[in-house]
């Protein structure tokens, strides 16, 4: 009994169930990002190419390669997929 | 004391005994051996020890340098946390075939001479399967039986590379070999085939979700890692393998996106770290090497604390897919955090171990002026992130709550996952005591302002995109579906319309050959020799002849093919 409980009161206080732990996560993310763009403008970057050493030139790579990535992989999933039970 | 003992052994024979012992004294057995073999690495000074006479040849059981050394510590410090990690084991068959394979591992880091080389290569092959068939389920028993087919090709043509490269050059030594001339592809060949150098990766995927959850932490480390091992010594500095290495790196991670079962994702993540070894590899200048060793010394680390997150997670629950998982956080707390952990190393975040490695490949590409391949390999940077940092943990343990209630792991789980995570973090807080140990004199500093800033950038808006994409419901849903792979094009479709077509041809030859030597042959010969003969004259008799033609023939075969 008292296992149910203890149970019961943890999935009451979860983390993410509450609203506003959320929005503080995403608060954070943004304010990470913001951060990052604004040092980048201050800061030299010693790079072996020319386009390393340009301002932001990571975080919009970064942006743009994840949603290539996404895109690209629902390409190939038209390709590949497969019932669960293709091969049986 | 036997002095310089070769530390497969120690695993091997000490794995012999491990079928006798119960309870605690098993337990305790066999947490000593890769204790007692890291002390006697420790105390082993550099160069040859243990050489036998083999027919004309030296077979050298032990060769200590620098990058043997390396992966012998990994190697031994890996098979330690496994095997605590699958201490609670009941299934002596496990333990032992890991015993084995670890052992065999090591044989391979340390042996001298190609043939004990391939001798290790074949325990090795055999030992990893029983982890897979270990699982006893129709799956796993399929899988395993695949696994061990592609393994036996492999081993085959880095048998027959062998024997030809021997016998071209004289020496059976373990050391640069370089692509020119059949023999050297030959065991070109086999070597990528247990690296899973792309297109010979399928098998990763296909086998690796199958094996036990205990077995998935030994088969990660081990195969691929001695492959990455191999292919250093043996191939530093091929054109080709730089290029292969590169696609590798980016092409398992769409894969991964797409793919439900998370131990299968983490299979692909796994094919991806191996890309950035087998690069800097290809790539053969000092950093490059540096890079690649370092990187494979930190990926055992958190990549093997990934598949320990996971496994406890199926250990626990019973699933393994994206689809069933999710909310885990709130029952397994502890299990979330190292994962969470495991997940920021892979990613390579700055204080964590894949930073200071993952990095110096890419550098090394950029020193050599390859613009597209630096282009690639920050790609996959950054899809690392994606599929191993955000996917597994997100789906598994945040994610929409999937209703299921579980608990924590086993302690000795939970201890083994610790260690390495505390292993993750302090090799990315002190990269030296990691630099020290390298092949190479290290000229490198990872933590530059730049540095950390840029791939901070990468990384956060790699995060950024994933959060958008997800919310806005263009990402990949999961679902139950399974995806094609190179396997499908390589022995599934060619095997399921290739194998009739065998049977026609060959069924067809059988029978015309029969046909000749056990009908008309004999009947063509009686008649040859017309005299009746008694029936004691065996060698004359209708059976007798055909046997004889038949010889005949197999000789003549044999003759031609010698000749040639």
């Amino acid at each position: 009994m008292g296992v149910i409980v203890k149970k019961k009161k943890k999935r009451e206080l979860a983390f993410f169930d509450i609203p506003k732990n959320r929005n503080m996560v995403v608060i954070l993310l943004y304010a990470v990002l913001s951060i990052l763009l604004i040092i980048d403008l201050f800061i030299h970057r010693h790079g072996d190419f020319h386009w390393e050493e340009s301002p932001e030139f990571f975080a919009v790579y970064g942006f743009v390669a994840c949603v290539v990535l996404v895109f690209v992989a629902k390409v190939l999933r038209i390709i590949v997929e497969r019932e669960e039970d293709y091969y049986d | 004391m036997i002095e310089n003992v070769p530390l497969g052994a120690i695993f091997i024979i000490g794995a012999l005994f491990v079928p006798f012992l119960k309870g605690k004294i098993k337990s305790s057995y066999i947490l000593f051996l890769p204790v007692l073999a890291f002390i006697t690495l420790l105390n082993m000074p550099d160069g040859t020890h243990w050489v036998l006479g083999f027919l004309d040849y030296n077979l050298i059981l032990v060769r200590v340098d620098k990058l043997s050394r390396l992966f012998g510590y990994i190697f031994i410090i890996w098979a330690f946390l496994a095997l605590l990690y699958s201490i609670h084991l009941k299934d002596k068959v496990q333990q032992t075939a890991a015993l084995i394979y670890s052992g065999s591992a090591l044989g391979i880091v340390f042996s001298g001479d190609l043939f004990s080389l391939y001798i290790f290569w074949e325990v090795l092959a055999i030992s990893s399967t029983m982890l897979i068939w270990a699982r006893r389920g129709r799956e796993s028993i399929r899988a395993g039986f695949r696994y061990l087919l592609v393994h036996a090709v492999g081993g085959l043509s880095l048998l027959a590379g062998i024997v030809i490269y021997v016998a071209e050059t004289g020496s059976p030594e373990f050391g640069y070999i370089g692509l020119n001339g059949a023999a050297s592809y030959l065991i070109f060949l086999g070597f990528c085939l247990n690296t899973a150098v792309i297109p010979l990766h399928f098998w990763v995927p296909d086998a690796y979700p199958e094996a036990t959850v205990e077995g998935a932490i030994f088969l990660s480390v081990f195969t691929t890692k001695t492959g990455v091992y191999i292919l250093a010594r043996t191939f530093p500095g091929t054109e080709l393998l730089a290029w292969l290495g590169a696609i590798m790196t980016a092409f398992p991670i769409f894969y991964a996106v797409i793919s439900n079962d998370i131990r299968r994702v983490l299979a692909y993540s796994l094919l991806n770290q191996v890309g950035f070894m087998v690069c800097g590899i290809g790539l053969g200048t000092a950093l490059a090497i540096n890079g690649a060793v370092s990187h494979a010394f930190c990926n055992i680390l958190f990549e093997g604390l990934l598949f320990m997150a996971t496994g406890a997670v199926l250990y626990m629950t019973g699933k393994s897919n994206c689809t069933d998982l999710g909310g885990l956080y709130k029952t397994m707390p502890i299990t979330c955090g190292l994962c969470l952990i495991g997940a920021v190393s892979i990613g390579g975040f700055p204080l964590f171990s894949g930073f200071i490695s993952e990095s110096m490949t890419i550098t090394a590409s950029a020193k050599e002026s390859l613009p597209i391949m630096w282009f690639i390999l920050q790609f996959s940077a950054v899809g690392v992130l994606h599929h191993a940092s955000i996917k597994i943990p997100f789906f598994t343990f945040f994610s929409e709550d999937s209703g299921i209630r579980t608990e924590e792991p086993p302690f000795n789980m939970l201890l083994a996952m610790s260690i390495a995570a505390f292993l993750s973090i302090f090799i990315g807080i002190y990269p030296d005591v990691l630099y020290r140990i390298l092949p190479y004199p290290v000229d490198y500093e990872p933590y530059t302002l730049g540095h950390v800033i840029g791939k901070l950038q990468l990384l956060f808006f790699g995060v950024l995109a994933f959060c958008l994409l997800i919310f806005s419901g263009y990402y990949p849903s999961e679902k139950r579906t399974i995806n094609l792979d190179m396997d499908w094009f390589l022995y599934r479709k060619p095997v399921q319309y290739g194998l009739p077509a065998l049977q026609f041809i060959f069924g067809g030859i059988a029978s015309i050959m029969g046909r000749i030597f056990t009908e008309s042959a004999p009947r063509v010969s009686a008649n040859f020799i017309s005299k009746p003969r008694p029936k004691t004259d065996r060698l004359l008799s209708p059976m007798g002849v055909s046997v004889l033609i038949a010889t005949a023939f197999i000789s003549i075969l044999s003759a031609v093919f010698f000749l040639l």
